[in-house]
Formats: structure tokens, sequence, C-alpha cells
């Protein structure tokens, strides 16, 4: 990543305007643009079926990664599988969280309260503790097939609580909107933390269902069963598969609409809600269902943590998770679905590297120690990430957003065939003489970050170059 | 019939009327001005017009229709479309993108239709074709404005409603701009403009509304203001 560009300038101007003609032949065909860039530029120059060939083998291997039992990235003060299960989990929430947050330019800081509403609705549905249990023998959803019956209940009960919680509130603004949400987290959790009828309150509900599948001798409940904690294939690798199955249909899902006219209008809705909708986009309901999607991804994900560790208690949902979700998305790159799966990797693998680890290539250190203090660390790590590349780790291309694949195919092709022009060629236009801006690539290669460079509109010389705070 | 028709219109924020019973019409094919100072309200009536504002008395019809109540992206349908002030374009996307956005809501029927009103705003404003892939946000200014113009004319508005084109720009670009404006307005597109650099909007204007703290305190052709003592006193500094 050797600029914090975020996307490069395939246009046919090229170059930036300080290289000298004989230069910019130099520079050839790359147009300005990080390792980052260039990988991306090649992945969607590539046709759907390479894509495919390419990304099957890929999630094929990131599946096996919790077996292969790689040297020093598995983990050796816990379960490697069930760190997988939880990095699924968070990854699947980041997703959903990203649609809100990334797409859509919503702050929520509640998203905790729709994976504790997913969670609890499988357990009220499922636990023996429950008033309202369904599950075991005699019961409506009987006990082999429990969990996966309850997980469409709980999704259909986190959109409706996003329905709910966003229909009010989502004509409210940035920080208010910021606050509201926050202030829903935290009424889901005393919630369930009073609710004691119904939720046991702050004793939790036990034994929660979960899929009963490839039961054997040794394992009476299943491989998914909490009882199969040993062994390379132990419970948490299946649980970190369940959620792959779910990380991809999810991103198959969200994808689709990023691409679609609702994908057009969150990206519009993010970068100017105002401008959005005067030019006819309904920001008020695009708003709504990015976050009742949003809550429905959160939801499948409660449910998910609920069915793997079998018990639910209010103190899992507090507040701190919301910040930890929103953790993830930023790191990885708000807006880019690859990447906030990275940052949920990085949240919640960091800190069980480092844990039980006496030793690292040689060097003694305390990984316990250093685990306890991971909220410190992510502060200081997303301090230095504003800093230094504020749009995330892998972040969201920002140019060709809504057109995707096509367009990247013909920037790639023209800035192969299309030979850079000379640097002068913006001054002597006949047919804009008043706005003689300095041309060639000086917006083109412009860093774009933090404050984008703009080129003034000097009256002549092509070497002008004012800048202009906007 | 006035295509567009604001009646006795009050807008306030909170317990403040910005704008006090003002009464304008603009006619079909008209290019109108509203000229005021700071604070006068102007930048008020244009959010009520296009919807973003919610009107507390009065009426707003367009086309002989009642549209006081509706919701903004739905008066895009209508044919009302904005180049808000301070240019409000999407600055991550592209110029090629932004122009895009500006006919989400009013859809082409062809791709002829769509290649014919981007070869417009294109000539219209050559800059922006030399630009097309660039970012928004990456633009100067004046080009800047150029996008939220073309961006607009995009929807095909039957009502134009510009909101300070000329603010923050040089003088060069700013009587580019209104060049611009005008043509826009020749080849037959109504506009409604708010401007505060009375020289250039009266001169161009067909007629004109003076604002003064929410009020129309005068009205008339474009070229008849400017001559008037007392409009160039306030407006255009000199005495």
């Amino acid at each position: 990543m050797s600029t914090s560009t975020p996307a490069p300038q395939p246009s046919s101007s090229g170059a930036p305007t300080s290289m000298p003609p004989a230069g910019r032949v130099a520079t050839k065909d790359r147009p300005h643009g990080g390792v980052g860039d260039r990988l991306r530029l090649w992945w969607d120059a590539l046709p759907r079926p390479t894509q495919w060939l390419v990304g099957v083998p890929f999630v094929l291997f990131m599946a096996l990664v919790p077996i292969l039992n790689i040297p020093v990235l598995t983990t050796v003060g816990t379960n490697f599988g069930g760190v997988m299960a939880q990095f699924g989990m968070i990854a699947l929430i980041a997703i959903g969280l990203n649609v809100v947050v990334g797409q859509a330019g919503l702050l929520d800081l509640g998203y905790v309260g729709f994976y504790a509403i997913g969670a609890y609705t499988v357990a009220i549905l499922t636990s023996p503790d429950s008033p309202w249990n369904q599950a075991g023998e005699g019961h409506w959803l009987g006990r082999e097939w429990a969990w996966l019956a309850a997980l469409p209940v709980a999704i259909a009960i986190t959109s409706l609580s996003g329905l709910i919680l966003g229909s009010p509130t989502l004509r409210l603004r940035g920080d208010y909107l910021a606050i509201v949400t926050l202030g829903f987290g935290e009424i889901v959790r005393l919630l369930a933390d009073n609710l004691d009828e119904l939720t046991g309150g702050g004793q939790g509900l036990r034994g929660v269902a979960y899929p009963r599948l490839g039961v054997t001798e040794d394992l009476p409940n299943g491989v998914f069963s909490a009882g199969n904690a040993a062994g390379t294939l132990n419970s948490g690798v299946w649980w970190y598969w369940l959620s792959l199955v779910f990380i991809v249909i999810s991103l198959l899902f969200v994808g689709n609409l990023e691409r679609s006219r609702v994908g057009r209008a969150w990206v519009a809705i993010r970068e100017d809600e105002d401008a959005a909708e005067i030019m006819g986009v309904p920001t008020f309901r695009f708003k709504l269902w990015a976050f009742v999607i949003g809550a429905s991804i959160g939801g499948v994900a409660g449910a998910l943590y609920a069915g793997q560790v079998q018990f639910v208690i209010p103190t899992n949902f507090n507040v701190i998770n919301s910040v930890l979700f929103l953790c993830a998305v930023v790191l990885g790159g708000q807006g880019n679905k690859l990447g906030v799966i990275l940052g949920a990797f990085i949240i919640v693998y960091v800190p069980n590297f480092f844990l039980g680890r006496t030793e690292l290539f040689g060097i003694p250190i305390n990984g316990n120690e250093i685990a306890s203090y991971r909220y410190l660390f992510f502060g200081l790590a997303l301090v230095v990430l504003m800093i230094f590349r504020p749009q995330g780790l892998i972040p969201v291309r920002q140019k060709l957003l809504t057109y995707g694949r096509e367009l990247y195919v013909a920037a790639r092709r023209s800035a192969h065939v299309v030979a850079p022009r000379g640097g002068s060629d913006g001054g002597a236009r006949p047919g804009t003489p008043a706005v003689a801006t300095a041309s060639g690539g000086a917006g083109g290669a412009a860093p774009v970050a933090g404050g984008p460079t703009a080129d003034g509109p000097g009256t002549a010389r092509s070497t002008t170059n004012e800048e202009e705070t906007r | 019939m006035p295509l567009l028709e604001l009646q006795d219109m009050t807008v306030a924020y909170g317990r403040i009327e910005a704008v006090r019973g003002i009464s304008i019409t603009v006619e079909e094919g008209e290019l109108v001005t509203l000229i005021g100072a700071n604070g006068a309200g102007k930048t008020t009536t244009m959010r009520a017009i296009s919807g973003i504002r919610p009107v507390s008395r009065g009426r707003v019809v367009f086309d002989g229709k009642d549209i006081t109540r509706m919701k903004a992206h739905l008066r895009v349908l209508e044919g009302i479309v904005q180049a808000p002030e301070g240019r409000g374009i999407f600055p991550g996307m592209t110029v090629i993108e932004n122009l895009e956005m500006g006919s989400y809501a009013r859809t082409f029927s062809s791709k002829a239709e769509h290649d014919e009103t981007v070869d417009r705003v294109f000539d219209l404003f050559p800059r922006l074709a030399e630009r097309k892939d660039q970012v928004g946000g990456t633009m100067s200014g004046g080009e800047q404005q150029m996008l939220a113009i073309g961006r607009a004319l995009m929807a095909r508005p039957r009502l134009l409603l510009l909101d300070e084109p000329s603010m923050g720009l040089a003088p060069m670009v700013i009587q580019q701009i209104f060049r611009i404006v005008s043509e826009i307005n020749a080849q037959g597109t109504t506009v409604l403009l708010v401007e505060q650099n009375a020289q250039q909007a009266l001169s161009r204007s067909d007629r004109a509304y003076v604002l003064e703290t929410g009020e129309v305190v005068r009205t008339g052709g474009g070229r008849e203001l400017l001559a008037d003592p007392s409009i160039k006193e306030a407006y255009l500094g000199v005495a």
C-alpha cells in the first residue's frame, strides 16, 4: 500500500503533472495506486468464471485453516476451532453491520442489541429453562431440528426489531442516531436482565438447542455439541463451517444488493443524504432497508452464538461488544465486505494468538498479559489507523463504486491502449478558455484521503496548481 | 397557469420564521431570480420548494397541483430538480456516476434518450466530459458546481432550482456558469435561481424578486431592477 489514494485514476490523462513528458511515457500504463488497488483492479478485470475459479478454492482453504494445523497460525492457549468459530460469527456480524455503517453510512452503536435478540429468540424457543420452550421430545420443534427451526424465527424477530427501532429513529441523523442506537443496545440487555420470567434474568438460559448431526457412539449429542471438545474436528470447527455457509450466503445476498439500485441509493445516502433525497432517492425507505437487512444478519449471528455456547446470559451482550463489532468494521475498511471480514479476523484472532503463548520466534513473551490488554491495543491500533489509513485496511473502492466490473475492464483496457497525453492539454481548449485549470493528472493522481486537494480555477498556465479549501 | 406558485408560504425553523408569507410565481420557460442578503430566506425558500424543509403555512402549487405536503423524492418525479447550495455533489463518486445518480428517479425509457441527455450535459459542460472518470470530490469548486447543475439536468427537470451557483467561485468561472444557466433556460428549461451576485443574476433573468428578512420587498423585470437606484445601493454596492 504505497499511497493512501483510495482508487487509481485510469483516465486518459494518466500520470501526474510534475512528470516531464518523457517521464510520462516511462511510467507507462500504470495508474497510481497501492497494492490493494492493483489487486482489486486485477480481480475486477477477471471474467466471472475465473473469479469463481479463484474464489472457491480460497473459501475452501479458509474452511480448512482450523484443521490444517499450520505451525505459527494455530493458537496455543485456546482451541483453534473455537477461535475460528468465534471469528465466523464476528465476521457475519461485521458483514451485517457493514451494510448499516459502511454502505448506508448510518452509525449504529447498538448493533449488539440485534445480536442479543437473535440469540435470545433461539434460547427462549429451545431452552428447557424458558417458559416458552418448544424444543425437546413432545414439543413442536422436536429435538434434532429445533435449532434450525428456531433460526428463521430469530431472523424474522430481529428484522422486525430493526423495523421497530428504525422507523422512528432513522429520521435522526449522525450523532443523534448513534445515541439512540446506543440506548437501544442497552435497553435490550436490560430487558434480558430484568424479564426474569422469560429470559431467566441474570441467570440466563441454559441448554439451548443446537443441530444434532453426526451422532456416533463417541459423540451421543452429535458433532455440534459442546461435548465434542477434543481433537482436530471439534465442535468449534463445525460451527465455523456452519458460519462459513451463512457468510457465503450473506456475501452473495449483500453483494447483489450493492450492485443493484438499492446499493446505489445507499452509496448516495452515505455520501450526501440531502443530495440523495433531491435526486429522487427515497432515503428513509432505503435507510430502513439497510437497518432491517443489517439486523437480520446480526440475528443469524446471535442464533449461531446461542447454539454454540448453548447458554445465553445478559452480560455477554454488553455495549462494549457493539464497539468491538464497529472496531472490526472500521479496522477492515467500512463499506468493503472482504475488508470487514479481515477486521473481524484481527479482532478475534490477535488476542487469542497471544493467549497462552510464552515465546514468539524465540523471544520470550507473556502472552496472557498481552491478550488481557487487547482493548488498549485495539484502541491504539484504531488511532494509528485513523492517522495513516483512515479508510481502513482494505478500503472500499471509491471509484466506479456502482458499476463494478464492466468499467474496470474498460478502464484497464484504455490504460493500456491510450497513450498518455501531454501536460498542457487543458490550457488552450477552445470550448473552455475561462476555466482552463491545471490539467493533466493533477486531479488524477491527487491524494484523496484526508482533505482532497483540488486544482483551483487557475486562469491560464497549466503549471498553476492552486489549492482550494472547500 | 404558472408552472410554480408559492401562495403565502411560511417556513419556520422552530419558532423562528425564516420565510414569512411570501408569494412567488414562475411561468413556464422563465428565468426567475430571488436576490437578497444573507439570512433573507432565499435558501430556505428553495429547500421548501424542493421539499427538504416543511412548509408551516401557505401552499406550494406546481403545474396546478398542490404539492405542499409531497415528499422531496416524489417532487423529483414531478419535475422539480434542485442543484443544492454548496454544490452537494457525491464526493466519492466519479463525474459520470454523479450524473447517473441525477437520473436515479427519472429513469430513461431508452438508451438513446440516455446518451442524448448525457451528450447534452457534456455539450454544456465540456469540462465534465474531459473529467468523466474523475472522483467528484477531487475537482475544483467551479467544476463541482458544473457537475451539480449537470446532475440536475440529467433528471430532465421541468423546473430547475439553482441555489447560489456562484458561491465561492472566481469571477471568470461565475461568468461562465451564468452563461450556461442562460443557455439552459434558452433551451426551454424553466429556471428559478437564488443569488447574491445580483449584477449577473438580474441582467440575465426575466423577472426577479427581492427578499428581505423573509419577505418579498420588490419584484419586477430583471433589467428594470438592475436600473433601480435603491437596488443598486443595497445589492450592487454602488451608490
